[in-house]
């Protein structure tokens, strides 16, 4: 009894043993190491972290629960540079000369519009259809990304507007807005996913859907609000980013789904459905940034921080397997 | 009356064969919409053109194919291609071609055994295995040359610029090693035992157990096939451009999966040809030409790209649970 809870314990909380194994190396290798006097546990450090994790993480928390469904969406860096693009853009229509600093709200909400709209057209297709969710966002993401040069060619978006930028660099606590808008996000899909049928019902459709379609769920309809979801929060990663930054490049958040997806796989989500939570993806975010800051402060390539990353995901995969296999004792061929 | 009875049949047959065949109607009827829409488009110049701009993809998705029809998938191509790039093009200086290229092949074919291992014998699952893999020879690729570009010193004292750049009976080098290799892979899949093998595996890797074919042994020879084609691939860059960033493949792993998509291979594995799988590369390489010479943005190819994606698959699955609308609730 106290072995499985153990185990069950160990494989919670193993992406947060991770992250304290990480803090505690590079703060020791870093006393060393590092040319800077200050401690990489530094709280400003830390906040300057948290902030750093937002526009992947922001990503993670939906594709958490695309992922939870048995779906992917790949085009979520797309969507990401899309709705920059259409922020900035829209900032400088005609149609809102006369709203002076009120057009800031409004490109926000054409730009979150954006983002869901995206979503909404993926999960249409994907439920409408049929075809693997993978497909259909593998062709979004070459097509998002068309949409994205249709604005500007190859050249970058940009407007500079001060009062966005001080709002998207305000703070309060400490904490500056993407890394609030990031918590944020964490707590209401966490309070989503355990307090709400629509909650349970993602796992269940992802567990198994013939089961989930003969409770009564619908499960179309479902999987595309988690489609439109994603996009939304894509878009927000976006509005976030982008307010601060004031130039979108065409070419940004290419391979961000990919970052997004390992962050994801980190914190123990299954590709396969049916399991993964909201918290533990939160945890997958901080490790890998903690990594990329951590490598850096103690003076190493910050080249390596892909070898790193990419080993660690496969030895999680690795690792994962073998504490799971006990349990369910496998056809031995 | 005879006529109305078999109507509905004909019709059904004509449908099932323009589902079945349906990526080869749509190459035709794209490629005599371009011909007559512009003069230029059938010129044997821009034809070739076409084709050699296609070959690394090309070559790249000829590989993969093996591994998507063995049920498995290859994230990690891209950046394995930058890795093979950089990795002949700084040999070439330090211990000259005759050596940097089988030194190249080694090394590359190294990692796709590696990718094997993990995905054939330990049973991983394929695409974490080869997104950790992009990362990770990523990495590997900006440690070794340093984040730096590498160059060619003496471009003009080598003849290493040939594999990319020369041609042999008025056709580019790029082509004949491009169509060479198809033929080759060709004949591996459908005319040996291994090519069976790996259709079974794709199709019912249970069955395909407890009918005595080694599993684990043939997904990992998949994955050494697919090294070997993207080393092939990295060589042509290279030998092509004489000198590259680190980056060169990024971003290409999800555009050689559109290319077999689009030939029609199912990702669950058990389906898919090399022949089809040339379709779909050349379809993607006439449309961004054929759209570019009727006077249409760059971007416009990335989103008929898309529909014609979506749409290849969609026809597809739909011929074969005989209605067009997902049956999801």
């Amino acid at each position: 009894m106290e072995n499985i809870n153990l185990r069950k314990f160990l494989k919670r909380g193993a992406i947060w043993g991770f992250i304290v194994l990480e803090l505690i190396f590079f703060t020791v290798a870093g006393h060393f190491l590092s040319l800077s006097e200050v401690s990489f546990l530094d709280p400003e450090n830390m906040l300057l972290l948290l902030k750093q994790s937002a526009p992947i993480g922001i990503i993670a928390l939906g594709m958490t629960i695309v992922m939870i469904n048995g779906n992917i969406d790949l085009s979520v860096g797309a969507t990401f540079a899309l709705a920059g693009v259409v922020m900035l853009d829209s900032m400088s229509w005609a149609v809102f000369a006369g709203l002076g600093d009120w057009v800031i709200p409004v490109a926000w909400m054409i730009a979150l519009a954006t983002g869901a709209f995206l979503g909404l057209i993926n999960g249409m297709i994907v439920w409408k259809t049929g075809v693997d969710a993978f497909i259909v966002t593998l062709g979004a993401m070459l097509g998002f990304r068309g949409l994205v040069f249709m604005f500007n060619g190859e050249q970058p978006t940009f407007h500079l507007n001060w009062t966005m930028v001080d709002i998207a660099e305000s703070s309060f606590f400490g904490l500056e807005l993407p890394a609030i808008v990031l918590l944020l996000c964490t707590l209401v899909l966490w309070l989503v996913m355990n307090r709400t049928v629509h909650g349970r019902n993602a796992y269940a459709v992802g567990d198994n859907r013939e089961a989930a379609v003969n409770a009564g769920i619908k499960v179309g309809p479902h999987m595309v609000w988690n489609f439109v979801l994603i996009g939304f929060l894509a878009a927000l990663s976006a509005v976030v980013f982008y307010s601060a930054s004031g130039s979108v490049n065409p070419n940004d958040g290419m391979l961000y789904e990919l970052w997004v997806i390992t962050a994801v796989v980190l914190g123990g989500t299954k590709l396969t459905g049916g399991s993964g939570s909201i918290i533990n993806t939160l945890g997958g975010v901080i490790a890998i940034q903690i990594l990329r800051k951590g490598l850096g402060h103690i003076g190493a390539d910050t080249e390596t921080v892909n070898l790193v990353i990419g080993t660690i995901l496969i030895a999680v995969l690795f690792l994962d397997r073998q504490l799971n296999r006990r349990g369910q004792e496998e056809l031995k061929v | 009356m005879a006529d109305t009875a078999t109507n509905p049949v004909s019709l059904k047959r004509a449908g099932n064969f323009l589902a079945r065949q349906g990526i080869l109607v749509a190459f035709v009827i794209f490629m005599v919409g371009f011909a007559l829409a512009n003069d230029r488009f059938l010129d044997m110049d821009n034809v070739l053109g076409v084709i050699r701009s296609s070959t690394i993809l090309g070559v790249m998705a000829l590989g993969v194919t093996f591994v998507v029809i063995s049920g498995n998938l290859d994230l990690s191509v891209g950046s394995m291609m930058s890795f093979a790039t950089i990795v002949v093009l700084d040999l070439h200086d330090k211990i000259g071609p005759e050596l940097a290229i089988p030194l190249m092949f080694v090394m590359t074919m190294s990692l796709g055994a590696l990718i094997g291992f993990l995905v054939g014998y330990l049973k991983l699952n394929s695409l974490i295995v080869t997104l950790g893999m992009l990362s990770a020879i990523h990495g590997l690729t900006l440690t070794y040359s340093g984040g730096k570009n590498i160059d060619i010193a003496d471009k003009e004292g080598t003849w290493f610029s040939i594999l990319g750049q020369g041609s042999a009976l008025g056709i580019p080098i790029p082509i004949l090693i491009f169509l060479g290799l198809a033929a080759l892979l060709s004949i591996l899949l459908t005319k040996m035992p291994f090519g069976r093998k790996v259709y079974a595996v794709g199709g019912n890797g249970t069955a395909a157990t407890f009918s005595g074919i080694r599993r684990a042994r043939t997904v990992f020879c998949c994955y050494l096939i697919s090294s070997f084609c993207v080393a092939t691939a990295g060589l042509i860059q290279a030998s092509r451009s004489m000198g590259s960033q680190n980056t060169v493949g990024q971003g290409m792993e999800l555009e050689v999966l559109a290319a077999i998509i689009l030939g029609g291979a199912s990702l669950m594995g058990g389906s898919g040809t090399v022949f089809k799988t040339v379709i779909g590369v050349l379809i993607l390489g006439f449309i961004q030409n054929g759209l570019l010479l009727i006077g249409l943005e760059f971007y416009v190819q990335y989103i008929v790209t898309w529909i014609i994606i979506i749409l290849a698959v969609w026809l597809d699955i739909a011929a074969k649970r005989g209605r067009l609308w997902s049956p999801i609730a």
